[in-house]
Parts: structure tokens; C-alpha cells; sequence
């Protein structure tokens, strides 16, 4: 891992820890980007923590960038000596894979795809050597995945899967982007899954939906009512497969304000996951079912 | 007190200065795409110069007020019809209770502003009242205004009618126009000829170009240094690992079309950008209409912050108080 900095304008500063994804670098731009908050740099007016690297926007009127910039670097030496330990929670998604909305979009679109001739489900599966659609979703949904940004739109998550480089999915994103995608769709793109918050455009593939809002903005849904927004940097998503009496139930039951999403609080500690994955993760999913 | 909407026109949303600090939530700073222009309206109108208004892009809005008050139209260059009477625009206008605003057909510009005294206090989402419609956020109950919708406003102050804004001072980009950036991001994944011709060919303002970005077309196709992809970037050489975008970023996906983040941008993305339009230019990138010939200027930084003083001594919205800003502004 490089670190880089460079100059969006004259009032952006960005700073890519790594120009590939992995752990390592998702919490270094974590520690980074709150250290960057918790030294108050007057002038800073957000600051947006991403993948592999972070964002700080800044009224160059208040500080001069170079001046941003200088102290930027020195609280780099502090971020890698940062525990890398998250007081974290994790959240069950329940999952209709293969839904008929999704399944109507993608038809809707299929010449703006790589296979034309097949779902993006047996093309995602193929082209990550699984012999079945059911295998595949076997592994998008058996091990957790970690909430490395929040963005693109309105509350998206963009999740990174907890198991090893190799067993990382990967697909790349349609040809030429749609120009529809259902409401909390769940998307794949590179090595990242999402959950598309409202309906709008997108490149990701599209396996299933849930039944979840993640956004409202006029907060009538419970668990949405303190805040607009669920996700946060750092959260950590179980994927739970569900069929369609039981998105019909949830929808429902959010619909009545009765639906209470599964989570807990967790604590994640990055040495003690690369020692020990499954274990880990084990330990993780575990803590869904006590709540 | 309310304005009636009996035509929206094209499309018109309510606007005030943004909403900054949840852009790490994917929920962008938002407000007048050229601010300059609403700000002086509101300033003509004594509004404060965060109240809220209208945008309004190629068309104006056809609107009945319900009470006497005083409004102000800047931005674009757009002929300002009272009861179907001519009016000067960047002026502050006294209207009446049952006289109807028009427009005629635009000149030169893009957006055009509505300031009216007192505001237009529909309720606040995240501390502003800027419409962000991929969000149902702000606005009217979270979208563009309509046919029929009527929008609360505030009491207004005293009113200097017939208070104007020097015409030297109402700035519309040349033909073609500069769009000055700064260089950087990932600039460094061009080619050094790729990087030359990108500033030098001439591009024209596509069709695709709305508050989330503008799109140009008509230059050669970007050159990417050769590698490897990083892992999780996607195969195409334009393709990074997702991260943050800058206003003002200048995206080009595939290498083929730029397209320049505004107010209402993306949050974060996998395409790589080459550098970001300095902030004294946002303004007018607002007022580019289709089909109008860019090019971009790469500038240091230092020129950056002296075009960004440049702007503040035009309009010199720090430290004065409201009167003093008047004296300064007013011809």
C-alpha cells in the first residue's frame, strides 16, 4: 500500500491508501478519515471515508490547501498505528434472489449486457466457475460482508465480503448502464455488492431484492425514524435467503410499522480475522442469534 | 402568502445554497446550480442569501402571487413579463396580488432565478430546502414543482424597487467558454498525448447535461498508461476502485465522454476522473446551453485561489453586513 495524495479542484483533497481493494486499505481510510474528523481542522467541511480511500472537502478561504494538506499527511503516522478494532454492528438482510422484478429489469435491458442470452445470476455464476445459480448464491449470502462506503446515492452501501482474496466474487458492471433498476435491488459490480436504495440508474448486475427500506426520507419507517439513512462505514451485512411468502410477510409488516430489523452490536478486530476467518465469521453470525 | 404554479415550465425546482455535510451518506450538497445569480437575487429582494427560490432551466415558469410583494429574476438572459408587460431582469420588481409572471423565450444562458421577498419556506430536509429529487428529499414534497402546486413564502423586509445589479457584473460564459481545472485525481492514468489533446480539442456541451453533470462530446478518445487493473477496479482502464468524487470532477467513462459533476452529483464511483473544475467557474457551468463549444484550461492552484478571490470581490459576501453589501453591488 501507496499512499497518494492529490487535488480535486481547489477544494477537495483526495487520498487513495490503495489503488486495489482490500481490508488492509478499507481500514486504514477508515482510521484515516477519523483521525482527519477528530483533529477539528478548521476549514474542513466533509469528510467522506470510501473503499480504499477517503475525501475531505474544504473552504480553501479559511486554510490554504497546501497548509490541508501538510496537516493531512502528519496524522497518517497516527492512523496505522491505530488498533484496527471496530465497535461495530451487524444487520441481517433477508434476500429474495432471483424475484420477478429484478428478472423483468434485467430482460428489459439484456442488449446492454455481457450475455445477452441468460440472467445475470448464470452469468455471474459462470464466470466465477460455479456449476449452479443455487451454488452461487450459496456464496453471496453463507459468509458476512463489510459496509466499506455509503454513497453513489441517497444511503447506498457498497459491501465488501469477510473471506479470502480468493473467494472474493467478482463481476464487472453492464456494458452501457441501465437506465432503471427497482427500488433495494441487490446489485454486483467488481468485487463489491450493493443494495440500490431508491429506483434510478445502474451498472451493477442484479441478483434479488429485499423487502428492507434502507432510505426514507420522510422517516415513517421505524428504524428509520431517528435517522434517514441505515448504513454506515463499518457496518457489517448478513445476507439472509428468503422466498416470496416471506418478502410478501416483511413488506407487509413494514408497511404496518411492525417489522424490527435483526442486529447486534459486534466487535471486529482485523488481526484476529486474518488469523482466523471462519472462525471469525462464525463468531459474527453467531451474535444474529441472540437478537 | 404563496405563489400559484400555473405552469412549471421545463423544469423548475425550489433551490436555496445546498445542504452540505452528508455527502459521505451519498446525499449531495444540492442548491442553485449557478449561486452567484441566486444569491443577488435574494440580496435585491433583502432577502438573507441562503433563503430559498426557484431554478428554473430554458423555460421560464408561469406563476400568480397572492399577495402584494417584490421578486427578482437573474441568471440567464431571458425576456420578464408582469401581466405580459416587459420588465428588467437582475432588478427588484414590485408585484400584486393577482399579477402573473411570464417568460418569454430565452436569449443566452441556461437557469434563470426567482427570488421573492420573504422566501419560499417550505419545510427544510437536512437543513435546507433544495430540491433532490433522485432522493424525495427537499423541494416540494421531495420533487420539481408542478402545475397547481402552491408554495408558501415568508414576510419579506424593505424592498429597494428598482435596485439593479450593474450589467458587468452579470457574467455569461464566452464562446466558446473556458472551463478552467485543476489537474490531478487521476490525471496520471493518461497518457502524456492524451493528456495534451484532452485540453486541446474542442468539446461541446451534450444534451446530457442536468444538475447532477454535464456531458461533452466531440473530442478524441482518452489513451490510458498501460497495467494491470488493481483488484476490484473492473477491467475497463477507465475503471478504479470506487471512491469519492470531487464537484466539479471531470469523469470520463470508457475514455470517451467527459461528463462534469455538479451540485446534484453522485456521490462516489468507479470511474477515474482527470483533475476538477476550479470553484470560481461552477457557477457558470450552469449557464452552458447545449451544443455550446468548451474547452478546458488547466490552471495551478494558485490561479485557482486567485479566480476564487476574484468571484468573492464580485460579490462580496464575507464579513460586510447587508447594507454595506448593497452599496457594493448596486450601480
Amino acid at each position: 500500500m501507496k499512499t497518494r495524495y492529490t487535488f480535486g479542484g481547489d477544494e477537495h483533497i483526495y487520498v487513495e491508501i490503495d489503488e486495489e481493494m482490500s481490508l488492509d486499505a478499507f481500514f486504514k481510510s477508515l482510521s484515516m478519515s477519523n483521525a482527519v474528523r477528530e483533529a477539528e481542522i478548521e476549514g474542513i467541511t466533509e469528510i467522506c471515508p470510501a473503499n480504499a480511500s477517503f475525501q475531505v472537502k474544504f473552504n480553501p478561504d479559511v486554510i490554504h490547501p497546501d497548509d490541508l494538506l501538510a496537516r493531512i499527511k502528519t496524522l497518517e503516522e497516527k492512523a496505522i498505528q491505530a488498533e484496527k478494532r471496530l465497535n461495530t454492528r451487524i444487520i441481517e438482510i433477508p434476500v429474495y434472489y432471483q424475484d420477478p422484478w429484478t428478472h423483468e429489469t434485467l430482460m428489459r435491458f439484456r442488449e446492454r449486457h455481457q450475455d445477452p442470452t441468460g440472467s445475470d445470476l448464470e452469468y455471474a455464476a459462470r464466470i466465477n466457475g460455479f456449476d449452479s445459480v443455487d451454488d452461487f448464491i450459496t456464496a453471496h449470502h453463507s459468509q458476512p460482508w463489510f459496509v466499506s462506503m455509503v454513497g453513489f446515492v441517497s444511503g447506498l452501501p457498497f459491501l465488501y465480503q469477510l473471506v479470502e482474496r480468493e473467494k472474493q466474487l467478482e463481476v464487472p458492471k453492464y456494458l452501457r448502464p441501465r437506465t432503471d433498476t427497482p427500488k433495494l435491488t441487490v446489485g454486483y459490480g467488481g468485487c463489491f455488492s450493493c443494495i440500490y436504495s431508491v429506483r434510478g440508474a445502474g451498472g451493477y448486475q442484479m441478483f434479488g431484492i429485499t423487502p428492507m427500506p434502507i432510505y426514507d426520507p420522510e422517516q415513517k419507517v421505524t428504524y428509520l425514524q431517528d435517522f434517514m439513512v441505515l448504513f454506515r462505514p463499518g457496518d457489517i451485512v448478513k445476507w439472509r435467503p428468503i422466498d416470496r411468502a416471506e418478502y410478501d410477510d416483511i413488506c407487509q409488516q413494514v408497511e404496518d410499522g411492525t417489522y424490527i430489523p435483526k442486529m447486534a452490536n459486534v466487535e471486529f478486530d482485523l488481526d484476529t480475522f486474518n488469523q482466523d476467518i471462519a472462525k471469525t465469521n462464525a463468531r459474527l453470525m453467531e451474535a444474529l442469534n441472540g437478537a | 402568502m404563496a405563489l400559484n404554479i400555473i405552469n412549471p415550465g421545463l423544469s423548475t425546482s425550489i433551490q436555496d445554497l445546498g445542504r452540505p455535510g452528508y455527502f459521505h451518506l451519498g446525499i449531495p450538497i444540492g442548491g442553485a446550480m449557478d449561486r452567484f445569480s441566486m444569491r443577488v437575487a435574494n440580496m435585491l429582494v433583502g432577502n438573507s442569501e441562503d433563503a430559498a427560490g426557484l431554478e428554473a432551466v430554458f423555460m421560464g415558469p408561469e406563476i400568480e402571487f397572492t399577495n402584494d410583494t417584490a421578486i427578482a429574476i437573474t441568471g440567464a438572459d431571458i425576456p420578464v413579463m408582469i401581466d405580459g408587460v416587459e420588465q428588467p431582469t437582475w432588478t427588484a420588481l414590485a408585484v400584486s396580488k393577482g399579477q402573473k409572471l411570464s417568460f418569454g423565450f430565452l436569449k443566452a444562458g441556461a437557469r434563470l432565478y426567482i427570488a421573492i421577498a420573504g422566501g419560499i419556506t417550505t419545510p427544510e430536509a437536512l437543513g435546507s430546502r433544495s430540491t433532490y429529487p433522485i432522493g424525495a428529499l427537499g423541494g416540494f414534497e421531495g420533487r420539481n414543482i408542478a402545475a397547481g402546486d402552491t408554495l408558501p413564502t415568508g414576510t419579506g423586509g424593505n424592498v429597494n424597487i428598482g435596485a439593479t445589479v450593474a450589467p458587468a457584473m452579470r457574467r455569461m460564459p464566452s464562446n466558446p467558454a473556458i472551463l478552467r481545472m485543476v489537474k490531478g485525481l487521476y490525471w496520471h492514468r493518461l497518457t502524456e498525448a492524451s493528456g495534451a489533446q484532452f485540453l486541446n480539442d474542442e468539446w461541446k456541451v451534450a444534451p446530457e447535461a442536468d444538475r447532477m453533470g454535464y456531458r461533452f462530446r466531440g473530442g478524441k478518445a482518452l489513451e490510458f498508461v498501460d497495467r494491470e487493473q488493481p483488484f476490484g477496479a473492473g477491467s475497463d482502464p477507465s475503471n478504479i476502485v470506487d471512491g469519492c468524487y470531487s464537484y466539479g470532477s471531470i469523469q470520463v467513462p470508457g475514455g470517451t465522454e467527459p461528463i462534469v459533476l455538479h451540485r446534484d452529483a453522485v456521490s462516489g464511483g468507479g470511474y477515474f476522473t482527470l483533475g476538477a473544475i476550479i470553484s470560481a467557474d461552477m457557477d457558470f457551468i450552469g449557464q452552458l446551453q447545449p451544443h455550446t463549444p468548451v474547452k478546458f484550461e488547466a490552471v495551478s492552484m494558485d490561479a485557482a485561489l486567485s479566480a476564487r478571490k476574484e468571484r468573492h470581490k464580485l460579490l462580496d459576501i464575507s464579513g460586510l453586513n447587508y447594507h454595506n453589501r448593497m452599496t457594493n453591488i448596486i450601480a
